[in-house]
């Protein structure tokens, strides 16, 4: 065995894994296409709400969720009565994400919304979205979001070998969602939206109606958030507003940012590399961790404008450059 | 469709790596060694030193780390040295949930003194629960609940709201308006009074909530002008109470027509919002800088003394300090650190606190405390009003014929 994982790491590392596959999503959308939205937490946010609700419901059996009670419900509400059924769960969980980012897509790409408009929308949505479950308290925990779940899908969240499972099943997804994502870019598809990044006015000219790709990239963006959503909710142990929150969807496009956006590889790279640093540091350091990863940041930012990948490709070229003109003066002399 | 093919390969490189750093996960439970070793005995700070939550969690985690060195200094517990671990909760329940975890599982903690706002406590429970480990809750809180892996510090709704409610009706005020954070708490305390009020003959005028970090308030003024209240219940958290005491104070209504209670905020916050803004109007809690006991001389001089003047005491900060206390009374009293010896011990245990003497109540792992009604002063500072007997702490509120049909679990 090459190393060995204590049980609190594991599910640390499954929740990168995770992160992973929402840093893909954004990777297609803002690396890709040239779109940056800052509300994707609600995507993933969701689809995690609607699998944790049916964990909740699952593990109860016919008693109400505390908080329902205290929120003075006496019965499920009827349009929660679906997520006592798993499969169901498991559906509305990236349906339910994909038909809110097809109307948002739909409305505002037709129109023409782009650019800051569209992060600045985005941003709007996700605080709408916190604000509406802090407020419904009786229906999403509220503040408290939804917590104490017993097993998942026939599986033991306490038992290790049960998580050792649920760890490779996301780390399957994150496989088979980096092929799928490789697949999609590397078809035509994936030249006409790097074509709108690089020129929508001139993609429109030539006969592609750009805002018809936007919003059906952008779908598959949420849904590649909502798929991360669903085994995040078993590692975490809650789900809670701030997992839709403003500030959760600048760090997903930060560990865009740092991995290298517009390379697969780097998305997934940075989610882990933020991530493991964010984690190490504040252990290490849980009185100034906030200053040390700030820090990092800014420096990779300034340092490594196209992300760390990006970096490393830069370098590898520039090194056969120098390679190739040291032997082009060595042929010449 | 080069590209492709690369992408698999980087695809299965990838998950082959995850995969095999995942092996022998099931095999891998030890690891961390354990609470006790040596003369040094392990327990976890686990609060907010980033976020919205970190300028009120700061200080409990102080009062936390004055008790313990105190301890130390005086020989410690069972003659061990107390060793901290310290984590950042980062006022996010997901972030407290994994930081718990690492306590519990991999740093083998003897016990956790921590969180604050309830969805850090809900987001810690099922891992104290899971862990059969013990968390000390130092804050009150809404109650309708009790889990036997916490140690509840606070006051339950019936050693705060409840009698602040009974209070107020006594003194004739029988007509509230009810403003809150939009936020657990203040939505159960509001159906907790509102239960109350109908039953005991008061009356419920309005109910206004406002997201938090909110700040104008100029609606709901004039909401609470025209629905003439005698008094108004304020849950409201954070930076919000600064513009609402502000614009109230602006808008002409001060302690002297329409009066305030407060059910969070403490001497901290009222430093927060100043003293001008908010003197004369009323708070409920267990505990005051003022409260007129030697342990509290002693406690507040001390935590002036290793962090400054300026600093005042609290309500969440005296229970934090309590709760050290009580850990080592209980591991002295079982004479080990093992959490469930620990945890039969504790039932009874008592403690000459800041506030007076309280006691751990073993059915429900609440304290018994008393309810003191206070009011703001001109310093800054709270002067407590009316004092009762110690409570005995009813966290589901069952002794209350009207509470019937709140509780829950």
């Amino acid at each position: 065995m090459p190393f060995v994982l204590s049980l609190f790491r594991l599910t640390l590392l499954a929740k990168f894994v995770c992160y992973a596959i929402v840093a893909l999503g954004i990777d297609l959308i803002w690396g890709y296409t040239g779109i940056l939205s800052l509300g994707h937490a609600v995507f993933f946010g969701l689809g995690a709400y609607i699998v944790a609700m049916h964990l909740k419901l699952a593990s109860l059996g016919t008693v109400l969720p505390a908080f329902m009670k205290t929120g003075g419900l006496d019965a499920l509400p009827v349009f929660l009565e679906p997520l006592r059924s798993g499969p169901a769960a498991l559906i509305l969980a990236i349906l339910v994400p994909v038909v809110l980012a097809f109307l948002l897509g739909f409305m505002t790409f037709r129109n023409r919304i782009k650019g800051v408009y569209f992060s600045i929308l985005s941003q709007a949505l996700a605080w709408a979205f916190v604000t509406i479950f802090i407020g419904m308290q009786a229906y999403t925990g509220g503040s408290n979001g939804i917590t104490g779940f017993a097993d998942y899908f026939g599986m033991s969240l306490t038992a290790p070998l049960d998580m050792v499972k649920l760890y490779y099943l996301a780390v399957a997804v994150l496989a088979l969602a980096y092929i799928g994502s490789t697949w999609l870019i590397s078809r035509d598809l994936g030249k006409i939206l790097i074509a709108i990044r690089d020129g929508e006015n001139r993609t429109n000219f030539t006969g592609y109606d750009a805002s018809r790709y936007k919003t059906f990239i952008f779908c598959i963006s949420a849904a590649l958030a909502a798929l991360a959503g669903a085994p995040y909710v078993p590692f975490a142990g809650i789900i809670s507003p701030k997992e839709l929150d403003i500030a959760f969807s600048v760090e997903m496009v930060i560990w865009v940012a740092v991995g290298g956006r517009g390379t697969l590889i780097g998305a997934v790279l940075g989610a882990f590399l933020v991530s493991i640093l964010k984690t190490g540091v504040s252990e290490t350091m849980p009185g100034a961790w906030l200053y040390f990863v700030g820090l990092l940041f800014v420096l990779v930012v300034l340092c490594l404008p196209k992300g760390i990948v990006g970096g490393v490709e830069g370098l590898r070229t520039h090194f056969r450059r120098c390679l190739s003109g040291a032997a082009r003066a060595q042929a010449d002399s | 469709m080069k590209r492709f093919a690369k992408g698999l390969l980087t695809a299965s490189v990838l998950a082959f790596g995850l995969m095999t750093a995942g092996c022998g996960g099931d095999s891998a439970l030890g690891g961390g060694g354990n609470a006790v070793s040596g003369d040094t005995v392990k327990v976890g700070l686990l609060h907010s030193l980033s976020g919205t939550m970190a300028i009120s969690e700061t200080s409990v985690r102080d009062a936390e780390k004055l008790a313990i060195d105190e301890i130390n200094a005086s020989g410690g517990v069972l003659g061990k040295k107390i060793e901290i671990v310290e984590e950042d909760g980062a006022s996010d329940p997901q972030i407290f949930a994994e930081k718990a975890k690492k306590l519990f599982q991999r740093d083998r903690v003897a016990t956790v003194f921590g969180c604050w706002t309830s969805a850090s406590r809900k987001a810690v429970k099922p891992v104290v629960e899971s862990a059969n480990g013990l968390l000390w809750y130092p804050v009150q809180y809404e109650g309708m609940e009790a889990s036997k892996n916490i140690m509840y510090m606070g006051a339950a709704p019936n050693q705060q709201i409840v009698p602040a409610i009974d209070f107020l009706l006594k003194a004739g005020k029988k007509k509230m308006f009810l403003v809150g954070s939009d936020y657990v708490f203040p939505q159960t305390a509001n159906r907790i009074v509102k239960a109350q009020l109908a039953a005991s003959g008061g009356e419920c005028v309005g109910e206004e909530y406002t997201p938090m970090g909110h700040t104008d308030y100029a609606t709901i003024i004039s909401k609470i002008r025209a629905a003439k209240p005698d008094v108004i219940v304020n849950t409201l958290n954070g930076d919000s109470n600064v513009a609402f005491f502000k614009q109230l104070k602006d808008a002409g209504i001060s302690a002297d027509t329409i009066s305030v209670m407060s059910f969070s905020i403490a001497e901290e916050e009222v430093k927060g919002i100043g003293a001008q803004n908010i003197v004369g109007d009323l708070v409920s809690w267990n505990y005051y800088e003022t409260t007129a006991t030697p342990a509290n001389e002693k406690f507040v001089a001390a935590y002036k003394k290793v962090y400054g003047e300026d600093r005042v005491t609290d309500d969440p900060i005296e229970a934090a300090y309590d709760a050290v206390y009580l850990w080592k009374a209980a591991v002295e009293k079982a004479g080990s650190f093992d959490v469930e010896a620990v945890r039969k011990a504790a039932a009874d245990i008592a403690f000459d606190a800041p506030e007076g003497d309280v006691k751990i109540d073993g059915e429900n792992q609440h304290l018994y405390k008393r309810v003191r009604i206070g009011k703001v002063n001109a310093n800054g500072l709270i002067d407590e009003v009316s004092v009762t007997e110690p409570i005995k702490p009813d966290p589901f509120l069952a002794t209350y014929e009207w509470a019937k049909g709140l509780a829950s679990e």
